[in-house]
C-alpha cells in the first residue's frame, strides 16, 4: 500500500526549481520587452491644473506617454468597486491614470512606456505637471474632524459606517458589576512582499488575443477586469500567475492601475511591454492596513465573566476604497475571539485620508480584533487581580456549533464549527512554563533585569467560499496534471494539493504536477486570501481526485471485465483487490478512456477501433461519459471553517534604554488536521514574524501633508534574522465537520495575535498599560517618563 | 533604476543610449556585452545576460536578494555598475548550481530545511552563505544566524534558514570529511522535512 501522503513531511516539490535560480518571477519573462514607469504624484491632495509631457518626447527609446486623455472605452472610468456592501455610504475609487485630481502621494498619472526602464525613467522625470493644492487629511483623528475633505462626495470622510449588535451590551453592562473603558491604537503596516507587483501584456495581433503575465492573488479576477475594461471578449484574454514573490494580501486587490494600463498599451502598441514595480512606489502606490483607533466599554463580573462588550472603531481606510469594508469587517467579527460573549455591539466608521489605500494585509482586519479583545482581557484581569489565563478560560466558548450571530465577509452568518480552546490554553501553558514564570521573574530582577510575559487568542474565520475547482487529467504516460485557479505565492499548493490527490488516487506522488493561476487551465477561480488555498483548492482536488479515479475503476472495470467496486489502485495500478495478477496501470486506463481511430504510438494501438473486442450494440463513448481520463470538480462551502491559535511570548525591556528584546515565543495552532505539518510551521514562523515586525519595528511614518518619510527599506524597518525569535510550536488537530479533509486554513494565523501578545507581556514587564502599537524604545521610554511624572496609570495588578 | 539625465548619455542621432564594451566573467564564463554605463550589476546580470536567478528586492541596497559573490566576496549587484567590475569573478546562484536535480549542499540544505517559501529571497542567501561556509565551516546556531542577519525574508521568519545554514555545513563536510555537527544547533541534523517515502 502506497503511504498515505496526508500528513507527511513532504519536501517542497518547488524547491528545487527555486533554489537554483530556475523560478520565474515576472520580471524574469518578457526578454525585449518594452518596458513602463509611471509619473506619480509627489503631493497627497492637489488638482492637476496641467501636464506638460514634452520633455519626455526628447528622450531616444520612449514608444508612448499617456495621460487621463489617452484612456478610452471603459478604461477611462472609475476603477470597480470590487466588494459592494450596504455598509459603504460613499464608494470612490480611482482611475487608471489620474483624472483631475490626486488624492495621495504616488498616485499614477502618467504612464511613459519606453525601450527599456532607465529611458523611461529618465522621460518620466521630465513631465511637468501642474498642482494646486489642497488640504491633506492625514490621521484617524483629521479624518474624523471632517474639517477638510479627501472627496466632496464623502461628507464626514465616511466611505462606509456599520453596527453589528446581538444581544444588548448596553443594557448588560449598564447592570454589571464592573466596567472599564479603553482607548486603543493601532498603526499602519503593510504586505511588503519581497518581489512587488508585476505585469507583462502580449498582444497577439494575429488573433486578437491578449496574454498577461501579473504578480497577482487572483489570475481569474485580473482576466475578468481586463476583458471587461478593454473591451475584449473573456476567451480572447488569459492572465498567468508564475512564481510570485510573496503576497500577503497586497497582491488581491485588482485590478491595479498598472495592469489595465498595461494590458491597454499591449493592445494599442502591439508589442510586448512590461513594468516592474520598485520598492519606492510599493511603498507608495501600493496597499498598506492596520491602523485603527479603538474605543472599548466593557461589563464583567467578580469572575471575569463578560457581561457585555460595546466597541466602536475608526478605521483609515485611505484615499479610496477599491476592496470595500473587507478589512474593518474582519475586525468587527472577529473581536469576539474564542469567547462566547451573547452581548456585543460594535460600530464602526471606515474613513478616507490622504494616504496610500488599505487593502487585507496578512490577518485583514483580525490582528485588530485580536489586539482589541485581548487587551481587554488583560485589563479585565488586571482589575481583578486575577491571573490573565484564568480570565480567559472563564470565557471560553465550548459548544460547537457555536453561531455568533453575525454577518462575515463572505455574506454568511458567523458559526465556530470546532476547536478546543482549553485544551490550546493547557498546551500554551505548558509549551511556556506559564506558571513557573514567577519564579523566573524573581530571578530576572534579582539579576537587575525587567521581564514580562504576554498572552493573546484568537479565533480565524478561514477557507471562505465562493467556491474554488480542480481538474484532473491522467496522460497516457501515467502523469497526472491536476490545475487549480487559485495561485501561488510561497504557500508549497504544488505539493500539498499533489499530496491529497496522490492519496485519492493512489499514484505515487512523483507523477503529480499542479498548476495554479493560469486561466489557460482553469479559467473558474476566486484567489489566494483568507487562508483559504489549502481548505478550497485542497477539497476541489480531492473530490476531482474522487470521480477521476471512479472513471478510472469504470474503464478498467469494463475492459478486465470486473466489477468496480472490487477494484482498487495501488502505486498508479489498477488491480482487483485480493487477486494482484488482474490489473492495468492507470496509463493503460488511460488510453482505453479515449477511443482512437489513430495509432500514432505503441500504447495508442491499444485504444484503436480493432484492437480488442467490442461490444457492437454500444457507442465507444457510454452516454454521459466523456473520452479522456479526465474532470473537474468544485468544492463550495456552506459558510467559513474557524481555525484559532493561542501565542505567548517573554519579553525583556531594558531598564535603561528601553529596548524590548523578545526572549521566547510559543504558538499553539488548531488548523485541523494538517497535510503537511512542515508547510504548516513554515506559516507560523513566517505570520509571527511579520506579526513581529508589526508589533515592534514596521510603521508607515507620514508627516502632515502626507508625505511617507520611510518609503525605504532603510527608513521602514523589517525584522532581520536578528529581530526575529526562534518560534516554538506545538499543534491541536480538531477537523471542522465543514469539508470532506476537515481542514481550516492556517496561512494568516501566525501574524493575527503577535500585537496583542508583545503588548500584553511589554505590559506586564512595565506595569502600565500599553495602549498604542507598535511600540518602540523611544516610546517605551516615554511612557516610562510620563508614568514617572504621573502623567500615565499603573497597572492595578489586582 | 537609476536615472541619468547627464548629457552625453543618448546617442541622438542613433536614437538610443550610448553604450560601452564591457567584458563581464560571470560562473567562470566571459561575456561581451555593450551597454550604457549606467547598467546595474543586477540588471546586466538578469537582462542582458538572462540570469535571473538573481533577484532584485528593493534596489538600495538593504534587502541583499541580489546578492552575487564578487570574487568570492558576496556583494549587492543592485549598487554596482557592471562596467566597474570587468575582470572580475562573478558568482551568482546558477553559479553555484543551476541544476534542479543535482542542487549544491546549500541549495540542498533549503530544501531540507524548508527554508523558502515564495523563493524570492533565496538565491541572495544562498550566495551569502556559500561565502559565509567559505570562512566559517563550522558554524554554531548563533554564528549561522548572524550570518543571515543582513537579508530580508518576509516568508520564513528565518528560522529555517538558520537551521538551513547548520544544515548545509554539515552536507559539505559530509561530501569533504566527517566531522562533528554543528554545535548547538538542535535543528541541525533533523531536517524540517524528512526524506520522502
Ligand atoms: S535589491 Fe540589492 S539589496 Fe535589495
Ligand atoms: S522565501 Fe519569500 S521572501 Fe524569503
Amino acid at each position: 500500500m502506497t503511504t498515505r501522503m496526508f500528513g507527511q513531511r513532504i519536501k517542497r516539490r518547488e524547491d528545487p526549481r527555486l533554489v537554483t535560480g530556475n523560478g520565474r518571477y515576472v520580471d524574469d519573462l518578457g526578454t525585449g520587452a518594452l518596458e513602463a514607469a509611471f509619473v506619480r504624484s509627489p503631493h497627497a491632495h492637489a488638482r492637476i491644473l496641467d501636464i506638460d509631457v514634452s520633455g519626455a518626447l526628447d528622450v531616444p527609446g520612449v514608444v508612448a506617454v499617456w495621460t487621463y486623455e489617452d484612456l478610452v472605452g471603459k478604461l477611462a472610468e472609475p476603477l470597480p468597486m470590487l466588494l459592494p456592501h450596504p455598509a459603504i455610504e460613499a464608494p470612490v475609487t480611482g482611475h487608471v491614470l489620474a483624472k483631475d485630481e490626486v488624492n495621495h502621494v504616488g498616485e499614477a498619472i502618467v504612464m511613459v512606456i519606453a525601450d527599456d526602464r532607465y529611458l523611461a525613467e529618465d522621460a518620466a522625470s521630465r513631465i511637468e505637471v501642474e498642482y494646486e493644492f489642497r488640504d491633506a487629511v492625514v490621521g484617524i483623528e483629521a479624518a474624523r474632524d471632517g474639517a477638510a475633505l479627501v472627496h466632496e462626495e464623502a461628507p464626514g470622510n465616511i466611505a462606509a459606517h456599520l453596527v453589528q449588535e446581538v444581544g444588548d451590551a448596553p443594557g448588560r453592562i449598564a447592570s454589571a458589576a464592573h466596567v472599564l473603558e479603553l482607548d486603543l491604537d493601532i498603526e499602519r503596516s503593510a504586505s511588503m512582499p519581497m518581489e512587488g507587483k508585476g505585469v507583462l501584456a502580449r498582444w497577439n495581433r494575429e488573433d486578437g488575443s491578449l496574454r498577461v503575465h501579473s504578480s497577482t492573488q487572483t489570475s481569474t479576477g485580473v482576466r475578468a477586469a481586463l476583458a471587461a475594461r478593454l473591451d475584449l471578449p473573456l476567451n480572447k484574454v488569459d492572465v498567468i500567475t508564475p512564481d510570485v514573490g510573496g503576497g500577503f494580501g497586497v497582491k488581491i486587490n485588482h485590478p491595479w492601475p498598472e495592469e489595465l494600463a498595461l494590458g491597454a498599451a499591449a493592445k494599442v502598441l502591439e508589442r510586448e511591454v512590461k513594468w516592474t514595480e520598485d520598492r519606492r512606489e510599493h511603498f507608495i502606490s501600493s496597499a498598506h492596513e492596520r491602523q485603527q483607533l479603538q474605543r472599548v466599554r466593557v461589563g464583567f463580573d467578580d469572575d471575569g465573566r463578560i457581561a457585555g462588550l460595546d466597541v466602536q472603531f475608526w478605521h483609515d481606510n485611505g484615499a479610496y476604497l477599491p476592496y470595500g469594508v473587507i478589512v474593518p469587517l474582519n475586525t468587527s467579527t472577529h473581536i469576539l475571539g474564542p469567547y462566547d460573549l451573547p452581548d456585543y455591539r460594535v460600530e464602526y466608521y471606515s474613513l478616507y485620508t490622504n494616504t496610500v489605500i488599505v487593502t487585507p494585509y496578512r490577518g485583514a482586519g483580525r490582528p485588530q480584533a485580536a489586539y482589541l479583545m485581548e487587551r481587554t482581557m488583560d485589563a479585565v484581569a488586571d482589575y481583578l487581580g486575577r491571573d490573565r489565563t484564568e480570565v480567559r478560560r472563564r470565557n471560553f466558548v465550548r459548544e460547537f456549533p457555536h453561531p455568533i450571530g453575525l454577518t462575515m465577509q463572505d455574506g454568511r452568518e458567523g458559526i465556530y464549527d470546532s476547536g478546543d480552546y482549553d485544551t490550546s490554553l493547557d498546551k500554551l501553558k505548558a509549551l511556556v512554563g506559564w506558571d513557573d514564570f514567577a519564579d523566573y521573574r524573581r530571578e530576572a530582577e534579582a539579576a537587575g533585569r525587567r521581564v514580562g510575559l504576554g498572552i493573546g487568542c484568537y479565533v480565524e474565520s478561514t477557507g471562505a467560499g465562493p467556491y474554488e475547482g480542480g481538474h484532473i487529467e491522467i496522460e497516457t504516460t501515467g502523469r497526472v496534471n491536476v490545475a487549480t485557479g487559485l495561485t501561488s505565492q510561497g504557500q508549497a499548493h504544488q505539493t500539498v494539493l499533489a499530496q491529497i490527490v496522490a492519496d485519492e488516487l493512489g499514484v505515487p506522488i512523483e507523477m503529480v504536477s499542479v498548476t495554479t493561476g493560469d486561466t489557460r487551465k482553469m479559467g473558474y477561480s476566486v484567489g489566494t486570501w483568507g487562508s483559504r488555498g489549502a481548505v478550497m483548492s485542497g477539497n476541489a482536488v480531492h473530490l476531482t481526485a474522487k470521480k477521476v479515479k471512479q472513471k478510472a475503476l469504470a474503464v478498467a472495470g469494463r475492459s478486465l471485465e470486473v466489477d468496480p467496486a472490487d477494484l482498487e489502485i495501488v502505486d498508479g495500478i489498477v488491480r482487483v483487490k485480493g487477486d494482484p495478477k488482474a490489473q492495468m496501470p492507470l496509463a493503460m486506463v488511460s488510453v482505453l478512456s479515449n477511443p482512437l481511430r489513430y495509432a500514432f504510438d505503441d500504447t495508442a494501438r491499444a485504444a484503436t477501433q480493432f484492437a480488442g473486442k467490442q461490444d457492437e450494440t454500444k457507442p465507444p463513448i457510454a452516454e454521459s461519459d466523456k473520452p479522456g481520463l479526465e474532470d473537474s470538480d468544485f468544492y463550495s462551502p456552506v459558510r467559513s471553517t474557524f481555525a484559532s491559535g493561542m501565542h505567548a511570548a517573554i519579553v525583556e525591556t531594558d531598564p535603561e534604554t528601553a529596548d524590548i528584546r523578545i526572549l521566547r515565543y510559543c504558538v499553539v495552532h488548531d488548523c485541523g488536521p494538517m497535510i503537511n505539518p512542515m508547510v504548516v510551521e513554515g506559516q507560523v514562523h513566517g505570520g509571527v514574524a511579520q506579526g513581529v515586525g508589526g508589533a515592534l519595528y514596521e510603521k508607515m511614518a507620514y508627516d502632515s501633508s502626507g508625505q511617507l518619510l520611510n518609503a525605504s527599506f532603510m527608513d521602514f524597518l523589517m525584522p532581520f534574522a536578528a529581530e526575529v525569535p526562534e518560534i516554538e510550536t506545538d499543534h491541536l488537530e480538531t477537523p471542522s465537520p465543514l469539508n470532506p479533509l476537515g481542514i481550516k486554513g492556517a496561512g494568516e494565523a501566525g501574524t493575527i495575535p503577535v500585537s496583542a501578545v508583545i503588548a500584553s507581556a511589554v505590559e506586564d514587564a512595565e506595569g502600565f498599560p500599553i495602549t498604542r502599537m507598535p511600540i518602540s524604545p523611544p516610546e517605551l521610554w516615554e511612557l516610562r517618563r510620563r508614568h514617572d511624572a504621573g502623567e500615565w496609570p499603573s497597572l492595578r495588578r489586582g | 533604476m537609476t536615472t541619468d539625465n547627464a548629457p552625453g548619455t543618448y546617442d541622438l542621432e542613433a536614437g538610443r543610449e550610448r553604450t560601452q564594451p564591457v567584458a563581464l566573467t560571470v560562473n567562470g564564463v566571459e561575456h561581451r556585452l555593450d551597454i550604457p554605463g549606467r547598467r546595474l550589476l543586477s540588471d546586466a546580470l538578469r537582462h542582458d545576460l538572462g540570469l535571473t536567478g538573481t533577484h532584485v528586492g528593493c534596489e538600495h541596497g538593504v534587502c541583499g536578494a541580489c546578492t552575487v559573490l564578487l570574487d568570492g566576496q558576496p556583494v549587492r549587484s543592485c549598487l554596482i555598475f557592471a562596467a566597474t567590475v570587468q575582470g572580475r569573478e562573478i558568482t551568482t546562484v546558477e553559479g553555484i548550481g543551476d541544476d534542479p536535480e543535482h542542487p549544491s549542499p546549500v541549495q540542498q540544505a533549503f530544501i531540507d530545511s524548508h527554508a523558502l517559501q515564495c523563493g524570492f529571497c533565496t538565491p541572495g542567501f544562498i550566495t551569502t552563505i556559500e561565502a559565509f561556509l567559505a570562512e566559517n565551516p563550522d558554524p554554531s546556531r548563533e554564528e549561522a544566524r548572524e550570518a543571515i542577519s543582513g537579508n530580508l525574508c518576509r516568508c520564513t521568519g528565518y528560522q529555517n534558514i538558520v537551521t538551513a545554514v547548520c544544515r548545509a555545513a554539515e552536507l559539505k563536510r559530509a561530501a569533504g570529511r566527517a566531522t562533528a555537527g554543528c554545535a548547538g544547533c538542535p535543528g541541525s541534523g533533523t531536517a524540517a522535512g524528512e526524506e520522502q517515502p
